[in-house]
């Protein structure tokens, strides 16, 4: 038997206004230096970065945070919620969260990095909001993803909301061990009711940005994109066709992976990253 | 190949336990032939295979013969991988009442995979 022990990473509960009401959210960090604020995906949690939370040589030179999306994981929806139809997750309120965790955490020029929704929120933000983040990393980031289910089937009450992690099994890659295939799978039956589908409305109907990828500004804000090889959501295709629509951008597709990299196989994963971030804290020194 | 479903299915305990609210009879089209396959506490009860005259059935899964060789075969590509990759890329389509297929997808995904390997 091993002996029990506590990771480095801190949990804690931020209170904030965002989109005009009082929030309670649940933030986790760990290690020192330049932020980095990372983003889940559709549906799940910040349990997503674990790893990159617990990598040695990440948190020597980098403030890695992470926070769980109001509705998501341990942050709460705001007070009301019950009365709301449908939770829909729009490209303007997912911004104005991502810089409002930003700026209540004083975060100077952070490094945004995304996954699925959050990689192509990161797109945005190097968009519009190019002079407060340092740089992007985009995992399973493209432009656009069309709709290829009926997303209906995620939100009904004859249909457990099991089916959500039953979607996107086939999105994780070979390399995952069991052990993080069902960790990740996991997540995803945790969602709440609708939740998953509401931040789809994001990612396949609101977050288009496919037309004005050309105008992101990479001198002022660089953008580096990892995808996984398996995944048939955002494929590699769609990634490459970001990357050559972004003047400056770089991509990089990664064997073996799908949809979940940082969480689906961590050390595959971050054999990857830590070049990215030590380009981005070399970029940063000059 | 597609008649060993049933030792596959049923000699799988978890996978039957996952499916033990499944009564449904899905077609099964691989290419130019077809199989009726129906369940039963999620056990399967009978495999038919066609062709069929007026063939009664909830749901049905077409795809090519090569779509589905590809998806049963010990390392699937990526877009072979999974059922909804093969949705994704229009290479098997899903028709009728899918809300046993839907309500039931971890099963459904379980049923179809058992066969990985042997293609």
């Amino acid at each position: 038997m091993s002996a029990a022990v506590f990771e480095p990473v801190v949990g804690r509960y931020l209170r904030l206004d965002l989109l005009g009401k009082p929030h309670r959210l649940y933030v986790e960090e760990a290690g020192q230096g330049i932020p980095l604020l990372c983003l889940h995906t559709a549906g799940s949690d910040s349990r997503q970065y674990r790893a990159v939370l617990n990598d040695p040589a990440i948190l020597k030179d980098f403030r890695v945070i992470a926070f769980d999306l109001p509705w998501h994981g341990k942050s709460s929806p705001p007070s009301g919620w019950h009365e709301i139809e449908e939770y829909r997750l729009t490209s303007r309120d997912y911004a104005d969260i991502v810089v409002g965790v930003a700026d209540a955490l004083g975060l100077d020029q952070p490094v945004a990095m995304g996954c699925s929704i959050g990689g192509r929120i990161v797109l945005h933000l190097a968009l519009e909001h190019p002079d407060r983040f340092g740089a992007v990393i985009g995992l399973q980031s493209g432009g656009h993803v069309a709709p290829y289910y009926d997303m209906q089937w995620l939100h009904r009450p004859d249909v457990h909301g099991e089916v959500s992690a039953a979607v996107v099994s086939g999105l994780i890659g070979p390399n995952a061990s069991d052990a993080d295939r069902w960790e990740t799978l996991w997540h995803y039956m945790q969602g709440g009711p609708g939740i998953f589908k509401g931040d789809l409305y994001f990612y396949k109907v609101d977050g288009d940005i496919r037309g004005r990828l050309r105008e992101i500004d990479t001198q002022r804000c660089p953008v580096h994109l990892l995808t996984g090889e398996y995944d048939y959501s955002c494929t590699p295709e769609d990634t490459l066709a970001a990357a050559a629509s972004i003047p400056g951008a770089n991509a990089v597709i990664m064997p073996g992976i799908g949809h979940f990299p940082m969480s689906e196989d961590p050390e595959g994963f971050l054999t990857h990253l830590r070049p990215v971030l030590e380009r981005i804290r070399a970029e940063r020194r000059r | 190949m597609i008649e060993t479903l049933a030792e596959r299915v049923n000699g799988d305990a978890r996978l039957v336990h996952r499916g033990r609210f499944v009564e449904t009879t899905f077609l099964l089209e691989v290419g130019d032939e077809a199989w009726l396959v129906r369940i039963e506490e999620g056990r399967i009860a009978e495999i038919r295979r066609g062709p069929f005259v007026m063939p009664r059935w909830t749901f049905a899964l077409r795809a090519s013969a090569e779509a589905w060789g590809q998806f049963w075969s010990a390392s699937p590509p990526p877009g072979f991988h999974d059922l909804f990759a093969l949705i994704r890329f229009k290479r098997l389509s899903v028709e009728g009442d899918m809300h046993p297929f839907m309500a039931n997808l971890f099963y459904f995904k379980g049923v179809l995979g058992s066969l990985r390997g042997q293609a």
